[in-house]
């Protein structure tokens, strides 16, 4: 709904392009893979499919805190955790799915809990045996944790750097709990070996391919949203808490109320991100929830640029590039880069990649749009 | 007893009684204060005599520790937020101007023009429209039209302050609360602010803070002289600053 009148209102160039790019990877990247024969120029081999699309899961999550941090001021340091949240919903969909086909050939019970000697399914496990619940859990387990989260984090007037300690805690708490073997989602080696995804291997190369269309065709939506959100005049509300918060209050909006809303959407995004993830890389563990999982995740968006849409996406796919390249090439100095990057940007480009492309390449931007706009009707007016 | 209740029922804000403390710090002490409909009020005092405290009382950032603030009658502003407070028609403008730094002018504006302020109805609130009138209004008292699609931060100082003196308007509040408004401006800048704090005082109740008495005798409205948390003196400019208490808080310190 927001959507169609955000559309009516007409795209933004640059998101329109930025659309446009995204689904034609999504069509590009399959077919290239599926159709083309390893031979071929153009074929993209099964190992890129799966890097590529785990970039895209991570664009998806950079762009979900950019709407909370770039847009909102709110620099969550422990946005991992909603990402994580989303990976478990789905791996426990996909634990479910393997059937009396594990190691130990019970018929319902994952093999850890058979391991652990547990009888019967814990009932926090129930339901996600269907796609449908395990795809709400998905969104609703982040959305609901951010909700409360928020709830009393923002009403308490927590900020700054206050909330992004207590946020990089609560994913740090996560963490340590889902290490244990009795919270009943496979302790240290998380779920893993998974078969199917609704009704297919999830290791064929068809379901590969379908999963990367479906992270592209996701992350676009993301961008849909993002746009639609920020392109609002709520949109313009987040930036003015963003930049002071008290003069929000004294014109009598609830800030807290603002800032709900974007974390427990931006929650859900990152949610989304995280189970279109775990098929993709086969396993999910609580290393997922380390706080540097985090904090890298806010170098992603920082380096691409933050408060833009695009930038969190150039930057998720930046930063992995060369992390891959690094951890591969020069693996022992890959955690000095990443460091030295972040100072970087800071110090040269407060604004990223996209802020400084834009700064030395000016487009019709919003502002300018508005300033024209003026323009016009003080013409008219004259 | 029947003098305090009308001046209740007649003063558009009543303080009564009024004490705050912090840390055992008594910043505001048995303050009453009242403020009729239509009255432009300035309030001087030295550093730390509780003006700031003053406001955060009024404006519900600061609940008092004992004491009666009225708002228009029948308000009781301690059990209120903020934006509570806000919304009942009280406005604010800060010691420091505090603008939207990276929205344009306009959007300043509208985003203080009296409107929906839930977030459901942000989302799908067609705003661009609606508030063409009022934007070029509230612009042209502030003396900011030209600069309508500059964003903030590109604002001198003294516009950035009558900008926040333009949402404030925008809000159409009963009341305007005004914190040194023409601290670090030009001497012609102060002037301008003087004319346009007695314009915007023709329709609005208006309570300015300030420190220069220049400033203070161009406004040419009566005076209240804070110290130590209560009201020390009150009349004229002439009256008070010939006050041999308010002459000994200024030059003893």
């Amino acid at each position: 709904m927001i959507a169609a009148r955000f559309l009516q209102g007409g795209l933004d160039r640059r998101i329109a392009v930025t659309l446009a790019l995204i689904l034609s990877v999504a069509i590009f990247v399959p077919v290239a893979n599926l159709l083309f024969a390893p031979s071929h120029p153009l074929h993209v081999p099964n190992y890129a499919v799966a890097l590529l699309g785990k970039y895209l899961n991570y664009a998806l999550l950079a762009l979900a805190l950019d709407l909370v941090w770039g847009f909102c001021g709110i620099l969550s340091l422990g946005h991992g955790a909603f990402f994580a949240l989303g990976g478990y919903a789905m791996g426990m969909y996909l634990m479910r799915q393997i059937g009396s086909r594990g190691v130990y050939g019970h018929p319902e019970l994952p093999d850890f809990m058979v391991f652990l000697n547990w009888k019967e399914l814990p009932w926090y496990w129930h339901g996600f045996d269907q796609f449908w619940f395990a795809a709400l859990m998905v969104v609703a387990v982040p959305g609901l944790l951010a909700f409360a989260f928020g709830w009393f984090a923002f009403r308490s007037r927590v900020t700054g750097v206050y909330l992004s300690i207590i946020t990089q805690a609560m994913t740090y708490a996560l963490m340590l709990a889902f290490f244990r073997n009795d919270m009943g989602f496979g302790g240290n080696n998380g779920l893993t070996d998974f078969k199917d995804i609704l009704g297919v291997s999830v290791q064929a190369d068809e379901t590969r391919a379908a999963l990367f269309a479906a992270s592209a065709v996701t992350l676009a939506l993301g961008v849909l949203i993002t746009a639609a959100i920020t392109g609002s005049h709520f949109g313009k509300l987040m930036i003015a808490v963003r930049d002071a918060e008290a003069r929000t209050r004294f014109l009598g909006y609830r800030p807290e109320r603002v800032k709900l809303f974007a974390f427990t959407v931006s929650a859900m995004m990152a949610g989304v991100a995280g189970a279109l993830y775990v098929p993709q890389v086969g396993i999910i563990n609580p290393g997922e929830f380390a706080p540097a999982n985090s904090i890298e995740l806010v170098v992603w968006t920082a380096v691409g640029g933050r408060g833009t849409i695009i930038g969190p996406i150039v930057g998720a796919l930046v930063v992995n590039a060369g992390k891959s390249w690094f951890t591969g090439a020069l693996p022992e100095l890959w955690l000095f880069a990443l460091g030295g990057l972040f100072v970087a940007v800071t110090l040269f480009m407060p604004k990223g990649i996209v802020g400084m492309i834009s700064r030395h390449w000016p487009k019709r931007s919003r502002a300018t749009d508005a300033k024209v706009r003026a323009d016009a009707v003080r013409e008219q007016n004259a | 007893m029947t003098t305090v209740s009308t001046d209740v029922t007649n003063s558009l804000l009543y303080l009564d009684g009024v004490s705050v403390s912090f840390d055992g710090f008594k910043a505001i002490n048995n303050l009453s204060f009242v403020l009729n409909h239509g009255e432009m009020r300035a309030i001087i005092g030295p550093n730390g005599a509780g003006k700031t405290t003053m406001m955060d009382i009024v404006t519900g950032k600061t609940r008092p520790d004992a004491g009666d603030v009225i708002f228009d009658g029948s308000n009781d502003l301690t059990k209120h937020d903020e934006a509570d407070i806000a919304m009942m028609g009280i406005g604010r403008k800060f010691q420091k101007p505090t603008v939207f730094e990276s929205h344009t002018v306009e959007d300043n504006i509208a985003l203080a023009l009296s409107g929906p302020r839930g977030v459901l109805p942000m989302l799908f609130h067609n705003s661009s429209r609606t508030g063409e009138g009022r934007i070029r209004e509230v612009l042209d008292v502030t003396r900011l039209a030209h600069l309508r699609g500059q964003m903030a931060s590109s604002l001198s100082h003294g516009q950035k302050q009558w900008l926040e003196i333009g949402m404030l308007l925008a809000q159409n509040p009963m009341l305007l609360l005004v914190d040194e408004p023409v601290a670090g401006m030009t001497d012609a800048e102060t002037e301008e602010t003087a004319r346009l704090l007695r314009d915007i005082a023709e329709g609005h109740s208006v309570v300015v803070i300030e420190h220069d008495m220049g400033f203070v005798r161009e406004l040419d409205v009566r005076v209240t002289c804070l110290h130590e948390g209560s009201v020390l003196s009150d009349g004229t400019l002439e009256h008070v600053s010939s006050d041999p208490r308010v002459v000994e808080v200024y030059l003893g310190r």
